[in-house]
């Protein structure tokens, strides 16, 4: 039997990555990307807890991330899109219209 | 036994989620992030949460990844080699993040943690099924369920709005 810890670990590293992700990258699709590395690492912890507490809540709050998440990459998508169609750049450093 | 599958399987998404960072073309890092999503959903069966596991690939690795595909082929993206380059404003951040990640390794190896809940539980049948986790669904968290369903609503709407042309 693997202990708790060790998921909590994985959990723990795939969060650092999209971290890293996220403040390393210029790229606004692979920040993207981090940002659902992200919200999977948690969703492992949240079922890591349910599976040693026998319970099912973490199960149900992973199903509501995976809910949010799908509504934050729709939505930023279409926002890149639109910003792509002004300025066709996908560069982060140079997303700065909304500046005023 | 277990241990066979697990650690491959953690390995895995490990080196696919630094895939998804290190490569310069999108497409590669949606290749690896799908990788990495499917190398979780075998964590989730692991622990015994089959529906997890089951939506894991539906939604992350069908759905949303289609759409992350469909951008990048829409917005014609190249690998850019110039891409892959350390911001010098985040660098600060990003070791402040590692000594955020060191001290979580060390509180989740450190005693007392694993003492109290370190312990699997003794499982019943129904564990992780449809109808168990379905079931706290529509009781205790219906609310939430509702809101849920709202909140994809104005998000479809949303993103219809936000990638329309403009019609003048």
């Amino acid at each position: 039997m693997v202990p708790l810890s060790h998921y909590l670990i994985v959990s723990a590293i795939l969060f650092f990555i999209g971290v890293l992700g996220v403040l390393l990258r210029r790229n606004v699709i692979v920040v993207f990307m981090s940002i659902e590395i992200m919200l999977n690492a948690v969703n492992l912890s949240l079922i890591g807890f349910d599976r040693f507490l026998n319970q099912h809540d973490g199960q149900v709050f992973s199903f509501m991330v995976m809910a949010v998440a799908a509504a934050e990459v729709s939505v930023g998508l279409a926002i890149i899109i639109s910003i792509f169609r002004k300025k066709p750049t996908i560069n982060l450093d140079e997303f700065n219209i909304m500046k005023w | 036994m277990e241990q066979f599958i697990f650690y491959p399987l953690s390995l895995m998404c490990i080196v696919f989620a630094v895939g998804v960072i290190v490569n310069t073309s999108p497409i590669s890092s949606a290749v690896s992030l799908i990788g990495m999503m499917l190398g979780l959903a075998g964590l989730f069966v692991l622990l015994n949460a089959h529906l997890m596991a089951i939506l894991q690939v539906l939604v992350y690795a069908g759905a949303i990844m289609v759409l992350f595909m469909f951008v990048i082929m829409l917005l014609n993206l190249k690998g850019d080699d110039e891409d892959w380059k350390m911001r010098g404003k985040n660098v600060l951040l990003a070791s402040l993040s590692g000594v955020f990640v060191v001290t979580l390794l060390f509180k989740i190896f450190g005693d007392g943690f694993s003492t109290n809940i370190g312990k699997p539980a003794v499982l019943p049948e129904t564990f992780g099924t449809t109808a168990a986790v379905g079931e706290l669904l529509f009781t205790d968290f219906v609310l939430p369920f509702e809101v849920a369903s709202i909140l994809l609503l104005v998000a479809m709407i949303g993103a219809v709005v936000l990638a329309k042309t403009k019609l003048n």
